[in-house]
């Protein structure tokens, strides 16, 4: 039996590694990787207010856009046209990608998600055309949120491709023990560990989106000094006071009034960066609390998992993590304080405004590895037949699988293991 | 001969030609400047692009507050406010706005409502007229305008103060144009001294606008001589 657990586990791990392709997965990380440079791209234009200097869409100037001479891509030209550009490039490698994932990979969910990345990349695509041909500044802001959702699906496509998501869990829990420092070994995160990454993830989304109002307000800084505000911890917003702030500005690019609304928007820009800031570092401190023993170590060799000792389940993914969602929301707030010192010099800007899009999509992916875990932990002996912590592999045991599955949750549709199933 | 009888009508006349007449006069008046402004800055981006930066020798600095060395301000738009649907602008002829050195020049104009404004593109290099409006009914316009290209021409129905200009291929161009409803209006010149002509015999209330410094108003009344309003801003 025991020898009929070790060869079921080694098939398992055969088919897993059989299923991943690396053509597949290497091509969304180029994809993911084009997408964070068109972040950048667009980034600088609102940066430079160069939303509106190519007045026609889809032609430039009246020329086809692939045939505008080069030339001619000055000033404000440069960054809006170079940004159409380089969208038509992710569209094109979306659409390859919708195509591939479609015909290639049999698991519904995947194809629909593939789908809806094609579908947003289009509706992006239309969205920054109508903001420039009716004129609608408003849109920009839309245009820029749905930019940070389409890079966390695109990210997310390249992590259920990826040889590592396909091989959670392929070890049992026996196999865990011996090897706690393995970096596949990803223990349940807890409940309330998942519920704050989510939590805080959402955050960040809202503040990206406070962001994107505050610079399509196209008035320069509403508050020029950090991290006192107009002198003080909050500023007077009086109309007296707004029409000294006017009267005192002297802006050069900018030359919308600043209004009382707008020093707000910046206050609270300020303010739930310190919530986030806060937030991320519980989740890091509960993240190196995982798999904190509560009474004594595991007993080993089929006596079966008792309570975890703290050398097992080593919490190595989460930590990670969570180190490195804290760091970036340390460098964030640094280019925040940048941002205004430099007058919102237009590269620190738009720095601010990727690293932003970094935070978002670690805390998505974060999200789903969190989530990807089992209902419950199992009892398991080195010869059983149940599922380990993330479900089994593509077995040819019928019932074993369909045990299996039944056992875990449902990530977008379908359970972990089997993503990379084709 | 007995005493002629003098006609209905000669009376009529001799009567109205010995009555005083209220004749329109003008507004007048010198609009200063109290304290010390900002200084102005450099526009610095102006001189990274290369076709801009090849006609200057330094940069161009901004020009919110053009003070003389009493205290003249100028750039200050002057008009009646309340004054409506007096326009005379479809019959006027068209203001020009040109873009001269990658600056729109001049900086400030006003119009009347259905006035035309020329914009011309005398440098060698292509810009966008991108105008802002912000008043329902007055349009908001993005056009390219290649050098040597043909002017555009452009109205606005509705009154409108500070309605901005800009070209988004050199962000630091703007212009700002005020429309009103009525003839009735000047922009101090840089001695701080504003006419606003041929104003009928009347009560008004004065408003002075400066891009920076805010809104004063004044009430005068005109009647066969000109009235005067002077203004004095402060900066604090």
């Amino acid at each position: 039996m025991e020898r009929t657990g070790a060869t079921l586990q080694n098939f398992e791990m055969n088919a897993n590694t059989q299923n991943y392709n690396p053509w597949l997965h290497w091509f969304i990380v180029v994809t993911a990787a084009a997408t964070f440079l068109l972040l950048g791209s667009g980034g600088m234009v609102t940066s430079h207010e160069a939303g509106m200097s190519v007045p026609d869409w889809p032609n430039t100037y009246g020329y086809n856009m692939f045939l505008f001479p080069v030339s001619k891509w000055m000033g404000g030209i440069f960054y809006e046209h170079t940004h159409r550009l380089l969208a038509s490039g992710i569209g094109l490698l979306t659409t390859v990608l919708a195509v591939w994932l479609w015909f290639k990979v049999p698991r519904t969910w995947m194809r629909w998600l593939s789908v809806l990345a094609f579908v947003l990349v289009v509706l992006q695509g239309v969205l920054g055309g109508l903001r420039v041909t009716l004129h609608l500044d408003k849109l920009g802001i839309v245009h820029g949120a749905l930019a940070q959702l389409f890079f966390v699906l695109i990210c997310a496509l390249a992590l259920f491709t990826s040889r590592w998501w396909m091989e959670l869990g392929r070890r049992s829990p026996t196999r865990r023990e011996k090897n706690s420092m393995d970096k596949h070994a990803v223990p349940e995160a807890g409940a309330p560990l998942r519920r704050l990454v989510l939590f805080t993830t959402i955050l960040i989304f809202l503040q990206l989106v406070l962001g994107a109002t505050m610079r399509h307000q196209h008035a320069g800084l509403a508050i020029p000094d950090f991290p006192a505000a107009y002198g003080k911890i909050w500023p007077d917003t009086s109309a007296a006071a707004v029409a000294r702030y006017n009267a005192d500005r002297m802006e050069v690019i900018s030359e919308n009034p600043i209004t009382a609304f707008q020093i707000v928007l910046q206050m609270a820009h300020r303010l739930v960066a310190l919530a986030i800031f806060i937030f991320v570092a519980v989740c890091a401190w509960q993240a190196w609390n995982i798999g904190a023993p509560a009474s004594g170590p595991a007993r080993a060799n089929g006596e079966g998992r008792k309570q975890a000792g703290p050398e097992a389940g080593a919490p190595i993914v989460h930590r990670r993590i969570s180190l490195f969602w804290l760091a970036l929301i340390a460098v964030q707030i640094a280019l925040g304080a940048w941002t205004l010192w430099s007058n919102k010099a237009a590269d620190v800007a738009t720095a601010h405004v990727l690293v932003g899009a970094l935070a978002f999509v670690t805390g998505a992916l974060w999200c789903l590895i969190a989530f990807a875990r089992p209902a419950s932990q199992p009892q398991v002996a080195p010869d059983a037949t149940t599922p380990n912590a993330f479900g089994a592999a593509q077995s040819t045991t019928a019932n074993r699988v369909m045990a299996t599955r039944a056992s875990l949750p449902r990530v977008f549709g379908a359970h972990p293991a089997m993503i990379g199933d084709q | 001969m007995k005493g002629a009888k003098v006609s209905p009508t000669v009376l009529l006349l001799a009567v109205l030609a010995g009555a005083p007449v209220a004749r329109a006069a003008d507004i007048i008046g010198t609009i200063t400047l109290k304290g010390t402004p900002p200084p102005e800055i450099p526009i610095t981006p102006l001189m990274d692009n290369p076709d801009c930066a090849a006609m200057y020798t330094t940069a161009p600095t901004t020009h919110f507050y053009v003070v003389g060395p009493k205290g003249e301000l100028a750039d200050v738009v002057v008009s009646l406010k309340g004054v409506t649907g007096k326009s005379t602008g479809p019959g006027q002829p068209p203001a020009v706005l040109d873009q001269k050195g990658c600056l729109y020049t001049p900086q400030l104009l006003a119009i009347q409502t259905g006035q035309k404004i020329v914009v011309k593109n005398s440098d060698h290099c292509l810009h966008n007229v991108h105008c802002t409006p912000t008043v329902p009914g007055n349009q908001e316009h993005n056009d390219a305008q290649l050098p040597g290209g043909a002017d555009l021409t452009y109205t606005f129905p509705k009154p409108e103060m500070f309605l901005r200009f800009k070209c988004d291929v050199h962000p630091w161009m703007f212009a700002w144009v005020s429309v009103f409803d009525s003839p009735y209006y000047a922009i101090t010149d840089k001695d701080g001294k504003f006419v606003i002509k041929n104003v009928p015999p009347g009560k008004y209330t004065v408003e002075a606008n400066h891009r920076k410094l805010g809104a004063q108003t004044q009430d005068v009344e005109v009647k066969d001589s000109d009235a005067t309003a002077n203004f004095t801003f402060e900066v604090k």
